[in-house]
């Protein structure tokens, strides 16, 4: 190899680290940028309201008084529920595709979880309108009147609500996890299984041990449906009711933040109106962040404390430091 | 994935646009959605008319249309409510509201078997302020006695995104209700105090036509195209009526005579006979001295066009036209535009 050749290649590799750094470079500042326009936007109503913007639950456009305290509140509380729904059955879906399934069943079964990701969530709501919404009236109203009064499931038998917005949320993740945590699993080195059957497991046991080995990516899986389910407007908004209360009962009508943004922003008509929409928004970055910072964290004392382990004899001060 | 597609769409969008729009006037609007079938409707026949002539519209919103006119990045608006002083007076130049076409609203419910219903506007406003919650309440027996009703709870649907056909209704409710004007007041989006939220007229038709002793309000031409039972209201002079294309105008041509010279009137509770009392107009909105006035003269033609020949189109798409003593008004105020 020459000399000049040896430069050039040096060179173009600085122009290749610069112009790689620039693009990362980028998303950072499009993040910035989303929230200092976010903030500059929202500026009138976080100068009226402060903190008690997160704490009010008054939510009236007619006399200027706004709380996001229920639009959290639904948001949070939909998207956790639709998580412990979907996780199991996405997670029971990727077992069954990468570990158990006949071989000739695999990919179009695989073809159509991801199939499912494609739909538009306008679809995802008619069809929460139409099937979903009825089938949950017809629930609630066959449910025994004992169980009807406890707060989990009061209200009035209207179908639209908080389960019927779980339910569509659930459907629309299942797929989104089940492919991330199939692909997982399916980079799983057999070595492991193999290692795990030699050791005289059952299969079930060999499945454990694989997906422990793959339980940070599994994690990731769940960690993307999470953000699919705070994030989904449309679907949401035409089940869950839209009336902004904080409420545990699963039958009753509540609203989203994104729901609210959806609907409400188009006909803002006064200033400080608009500038609350906007803050709704600025909320919701805050609160998608932490979350984010949070399931890395998790992540992140995943792997370690898997290192931690590895390490058996010397575990103890690792484990401390973990 | 969306976001990418979008993008390749607009692009491939301004490129189709760049030659066609080389030697055309175009004009661009936005503003509300209640309008925008019979709008997009002229603009398309106009433009068969007038090829030379491309309208433009975007239906964002009433408070999308309001915003974008001050901000001058739009030709002309288009609201369900008129503009507050507040904001005329943040506006550049002096706003002119011309009324284009009219809609009614009307109370819808989902009861079996039960027929048309009678109500009055406290009785709307304690239905859906949650005061009568049982469809057998002695106020709505009262107005009905010959109805069968059930005893079934009262489910109040309304809409969860701002609209000009919420202003219309609550409007009303206002007029006709101390209490209701009180607790909820008047906008295009309110703090219900009961009731689940759907989106879009057929959001709220659509719940109603599925929820057993739903009670919700909807444009007039979406409860006869989802067919679905709505009620008559009780009018000023006593009268019940059924919201109509003729009772609606009506409404409009009672309320010609206290026409102020903006025409920023509210014709909700109309006096007069045969009037349906959740009526309104709808406006478009001009700066009366425009900067373009290339832009200016073409519009001026087709309002002039639209308040004359386009009003045929009305029926067809559900909407009441504007009756002939307001249009002689309009035709006299469109003259003012600077031109």
């Amino acid at each position: 190899m020459s000399r000049s050749s040896s430069r050039r290649r040096s060179a173009d590799d600085r122009v290749f680290r610069l112009g790689t750094g620039f693009f990362a470079l980028l998303v950072v500042l499009i993040v910035a940028g989303i929230a200092w326009v976010l903030w500059r936007q929202s500026r009138l109503s976080i100068a009226k309201f402060g903190f008690s913007f997160w704490k009010g639950t008054t939510w009236d456009p007619v006399a200027g008084d706004f709380g996001a305290l229920p639009f959290i509140w639904g948001t949070l509380y939909s998207s956790a529920l639709a998580l412990l729904i979907s996780t199991p059955i996405a997670l029971g879906i990727a077992i069954f595709l990468s570990e158990l399934s006949p071989r000739p069943l695999r990919t179009p079964l695989a073809f159509l979880t991801e199939l499912l990701a494609a739909v538009p969530s306008i679809v995802y709501g008619l069809w929460g309108v139409f099937v979903l919404v009825p089938i949950v009236r017809k629930l609630h109203v066959l449910m025994p009147d004992g169980l009807r009064k406890t707060p989990l499931f009061s209200g009035p038998p209207l179908g639209v609500g908080m389960a019927a917005a779980a339910l569509v949320l659930a459907v629309m993740v299942i797929p989104f996890t089940s492919s991330v945590a199939r692909e997982v699993l399916k980079a799983v080195p057999n070595t492991q299984r193999e290692a795990a059957y030699a050791l005289g497991a059952t299969r079930w046991e060999a499945i454990q041990a694989a997906m422990r080995y793959g339980r940070t990516g599994i994690l990731g899986a769940i960690i993307l449906g999470l953000g699919r389910a705070i994030g989904e407007t449309m679907a949401v908004t035409m089940v869950i009711g839209n009336n902004p209360q904080v409420a545990w009962s699963l039958f009753k009508p509540q609203y989203t933040m994104a729901a609210v943004l959806a609907n409400e922003f188009t006909e803002a008509s006064t200033d400080l109106y608009l500038s609350a929409l906007v803050e709704i928004g600025l909320v919701l970055f805050a609160i998608t962040l932490v979350i984010n910072t949070l399931s890395r964290l998790l992540i992140w004392s995943v792997t370690h404390e898997g290192k931690a382990k590895k390490r058996a004899p010397a575990a103890v001060p690792a484990k401390a430091a973990a | 994935m969306k976001a990418i597609r979008t993008a390749c769409l607009i692009a491939l969008g301004v490129l189709l646009g760049l030659p066609a729009t080389a030697q055309k006037v175009q004009i661009n609007g936005a503003g509300a959605t209640f309008p925008y079938p019979i709008y997009s409707k002229w603009f398309s026949e106009y433009n068969k008319l007038h090829p030379d002539v491309e309208v433009n519209y975007q239906s964002i919103g009433s408070g999308g249309g309001i915003r974008q006119l001050t901000a001058e990045t739009v030709f002309f608006g288009a609201t369900d409510g008129p503009m507050t002083d507040e904001q005329l007076h943040a506006a550049p130049g002096k706003v002119l509201h011309l009324p284009t076409v009219l809609g009614g609203v009307v109370p819808i419910y989902n009861l079996p078997g039960v027929g048309e219903l009678k109500f009055t506007g406290p009785v709307i406003a304690d239905l859906v302020m949650g005061k009568i919650t049982k469809w057998n309440d002695p106020a709505l027996v009262k107005l009905n006695p010959s109805a069968k009703l059930p005893a079934t709870d009262v489910a109040i649907v309304h809409r969860s995104d701002g609209s000009g056909t919420t202003y219309i209704f609550v409007d009303y409710l206002s007029k006709v209700s101390p209490d209701f004007k009180q607790k909820v007041g008047v906008a295009t989006s309110v703090n219900w105090p009961t009731g689940v939220g759907g989106k879009g007229n057929e959001g709220v038709a659509g719940l109603v036509k599925q929820t057993p002793g739903a009670f919700g309000y909807v444009e007039l031409i979406y409860a006869i195209q989802n067919k679905i039972d709505y009620g008559s209201v009780q009018n000023q002079a006593g009268e019940f009526v059924r919201s109509s294309l003729e009772s609606v105008t009506a409404a409009a041509a009672s309320a010609a005579g206290s026409m102020p010279d903006d025409f920023r009137v509210s014709i909700t509770n109309a006096p007069g006979k045969g009037v349906y009392p959740i009526s309104s107009f709808t406006w478009l909105l001009f700066y009366e001295d425009p900067k373009d006035k290339k832009a200016a003269k073409v519009m001026v033609d087709f309002v002039k066009w639209a308040l004359t020949e386009g009003q045929k189109y009305t029926k067809d798409l559900g909407y009441a036209p504007v009756p002939a003593n307001v249009i002689a008004l309009e035709m006299k105020a469109v003259g003012k535009i600077k031109l």
